[in-house]
């Protein structure tokens, strides 16, 4: 006797889309809620942003007042404020060059080829070197340009950069000191771990700006900005204490263990046993906290400098575009977007990959 | 001497003393440099100012705030509207979080798509960028005469007005409590486990308690009652102004509205993140006992999630606690732009600096005290959370 085996029908397109969407009355409720919300929102932002639209500078901001949609012609006729603030225009290739540089630093150090320590500290400091000389200038005949010029995204990536360039050793080092053996060190920054995470950082920013040249002696004060990026630092490597810690904590003792009867240096197991394994544990944390303290660079803004969110508020701020704010912030959130949603998307797909080992 | 040196024990006491003195020298000379340069400035050190008046005076304020008022009563008013704002937004924001943690979570797809859409959106654009933007969108609106009008709210470039009961303050606060209290004693009622019932069913109790409660509340209304005015006090332009109703500053309103949508992208991660963390043998053991599924989901996956998820949204408190210091980008006298102010005014650095580090600490202390017994009060006993 023959057995035959005949595989069920596949579903016809309609079946699949009932029994994914309207399979019983709680969710054709749902899908039809939903539907009608999405279709609205994106019926009427693509309405104002492309159909009813102004894109060209040629009517002026009368022209575009009277439209209905998007003005898009804000950004064209603003744009450079936007981006490199007031950095002098003939000069503001090397602002753009500048940016760059950051962004190749960026991606190059996201490839697992650069993950050891000495790669990845070439990778930025060759990144934040070339761009303080093409933003600075006064060598290779490029002219001087001050810090207190620079804005616009150009700054608003410096900071993020020096930020993380200054806070992610001090983090290791808060961290190594809070794990330690004797009471008194580990007490103390833990203290101070403890305190700079219960603050805002707004309020430390605007103490490292504001309150620290009265506490300081003339020749140790420094310009304004680089005494907030200290205090960014700051406050990111107290975060970052606290997730490389963390990350210490998931490896397992016998490692350190091991490592000490065969004899090997506390740097040597530092360098060499712990940090490696503990960074690979922290690795997904410390995106994320890239992530956090990317946006909020956003709040030096606070304490008067122009950067991408200053300058944006002067695109529109001044005379004639006023009317044009919305387009302005659109802008501006589409760059951070570009830029954190890149940058949280890679965070995921780290974490997955990383899981595969796990497995 | 250099034996002494290569003893364990002294070498540890060394290092701890010369890392704990070179901090503390450290902190110390900055205090003494910063008293001799305020002092040429011909500003003595000390807490005097506190009792001082201000000279200046606050735009936004639920106590009585003059410019005669001393500055410790200008510190409380910013803790109060620092905690207001802070309060309203976590409420507001957990609100849309949990919708879009369910619509995140939910079985259907589109909704799913939806909710991650807003999260992507939301979450990774910066707070303060949004505060702008709400703050600049909502004093674009048309001023008073031109004012839109929704529910007999009225949404102008000065505020928004709402309608407010003409009711005294002590009779509405009452009213708002036996309110409460309709919602709060049945769902207590039907939580407690055995009720002995010489009255009846235990939802004709639930139901009796709640329309007394409600009763109560329609007496107190009433009897609090403003006389020769309508119970309810619409805004209303006259002349050039708006009278009438309550007006909610622009700067507040765009504070917590934009704490509420970024805090609620990140709540909502959580809520997702806790419905994840219930194991599915729970639920599948919950359905096979013949439960519904709205038992199912009020009675297993919401008590479980909801245990997973507090520690982490109690950082996510504290955090959003914390961003409420944006005030001071449009101008809301919370704590941080009080303290500013005063900076500015006094020039009473440090000791301003040392006020605004306590008031933190202690707000944060007391948030984490509050989610620690929360906490404690509902962890599972054993191990229950076998997956």
């Amino acid at each position: 006797m023959e057995i035959v085996v005949v595989a069920p029908p596949a579903p016809g397109r309609l079946e699949d889309l009932k029994r994914r969407f309207f399979a019983t009355p709680l969710q054709t409720l749902l899908s039809l809620i939903s539907l009608t919300i999405m279709a609205l929102i994106v019926w009427k932002l693509l309405d104002w942003a492309v159909f009813s639209a102004v894109f060209t500078t040629t009517g002026g901001p009368e022209a575009c007042q009277a439209a209905a949609g998007a003005c898009w012609s804000v950004i064209a006729a603003r744009w450079r404020i936007i981006l490199f603030g007031l950095y002098p225009f003939e000069e503001q290739w090397r602002s753009a060059l500048a940016c760059v540089s950051v962004v190749v630093m960026t991606v190059l150090s996201c490839m697992p080829a650069f993950w050891t320590g000495r790669r990845i500290a070439l990778v930025w400091g060759a990144g934040t070197g070339l761009y303080y000389v093409l933003m600075k200038g006064g060598v290779l005949g490029l002219p001087y340009v001050g810090e207190e010029a620079w804005g616009g995204l150009a700054l608003t990536l410096f900071i993020f950069v020096t930020t993380c360039l200054i806070g992610f050793p001090l983090a290791i080092c808060l961290a190594l000191l809070r794990r330690s053996d004797l009471p008194w060190i580990s007490r103390t920054t833990g203290l101070i771990i403890d305190g700079v995470r219960s603050l805002p950082l707004i309020s430390i920013l605007f103490t490292f700006a504001v309150v620290l040249p009265f506490a300081l002696p003339q020749w140790l004060q420094g310009d304004k900005l680089y005494r907030v990026i200290l205090g960014s630092a700051l406050f990111f490597s107290a975060y970052q204490a606290e997730i490389v810690r963390g990350g210490m904590q998931g490896v397992p003792a016998g490692q350190e263990e091991a490592a000490m009867a065969l004899g090997m240096s506390y740097w040597q197991r530092i360098g060499r046993i712990l940090l490696p394994q503990a960074m690979r544990n922290a690795l997904p944390a410390t995106i994320n906290q890239f992530v956090i303290s990317f946006k909020e660079t956003s709040l030096v803004v606070i304490v008067g400098f122009f950067e991408i969110l200053a300058s944006g508020n002067a695109a529109y701020g001044t005379g004639e575009w006023r009317f044009a704010y919305v387009e302005v912030y659109a802008f501006i959130a589409f760059i951070y977007f570009v830029f954190v949603f890149s940058l949280s998307r890679y965070g995921a797909y780290l974490e997955r990959r990383m899981a595969v080992g796990e497995r | 001497m250099v034996s002494l040196l290569r003893n364990q024990k002294v070498r540890n006491a060394l290092l701890q003393a010369l890392y704990v003195g070179s901090l503390a020298a450290t902190v110390l000379a900055c205090v003494m440099i910063a008293r001799r340069n305020l002092a040429e400035q011909g500003i003595t050190s000390g807490f005097d100012f506190l009792f001082k008046s201000t000279g200046w005076d606050v735009n936004f304020s639920l106590l009585p705030a003059t410019a005669n008022d001393p500055n410790w009563w200008f510190f409380l008013i910013g803790i109060v509207n620092t905690l207001f704002l802070g309060t309203t937004g976590l409420v507001l924001a957990t609100i849309v979080g949990t919708i879009v943690g369910l619509a995140r979570t939910s079985s259907n797809e589109l909704a799913r798509l939806l909710g991650r859409t807003y999260v992507d959106i939301f979450r990774n654009i910066p707070l303060i960028l949004q505060v702008f933007f709400w703050y600049a969108l909502i004093t674009h609106l048309p001023t008073p005469r031109a004012a839109h009008e929704a529910f007999g709210m009225l949404l102008t470039s000065r505020g928004l007005y709402v309608p407010v009961p003409n009711v005294g303050g002590t009779a509405l606060a009452a009213a708002m409590l036996a309110v409460i209290a309709a919602i709060a004693f049945p769902v207590w009622l039907g939580r407690t486990p055995r009720l002995n019932q010489p009255f009846g069913e235990r939802s004709t109790i639930q139901l009796a308690s709640a329309a007394g409660a409600l009763a109560c509340a329609a007496i107190l209304l009433a009897v609090g009652r403003l006389p020769d005015l309508p119970l309810l006090d619409f805004p209303a332009l006259q002349g050039l102004n708006l009278k009438g109703g309550l007006r909610i500053p622009p700067e507040f309103s765009a504070l917590a509205g934009a704490i509420a949508i970024y805090g609620g992208s990140y709540i909502a991660e959580i809520v997702r993140g806790g419905f994840k963390a219930v194991g599915k043998g729970q639920m599948e053991a919950a359905l096979s006992l013949g439960l519904s599924p709205w038992r199912v989901f009020t009675q297993v996956r919401l008590p479980l999630a909801l245990r997973a998820m507090l520690p982490i949204l109690a950082n996510q408190y504290v955090w959003l606690m914390k961003a409420t210091t944006m005030g001071i980008a449009v101008g809301f006298t919370d704590f941080f732009m009080i303290v500013a102010l005063t900076i500015n005014h006094s020039g009473q650095t440090l000791e301003v600096i040392g006020i605004l580090m306590a008031g933190f600490l202690a707000i944060n202390l007391s948030l984490a005290a509050v989610f620690n017994r929360i906490n404690k009060a509902i962890a599972l006993k054993g191990n229950q959370l076998r997956g």
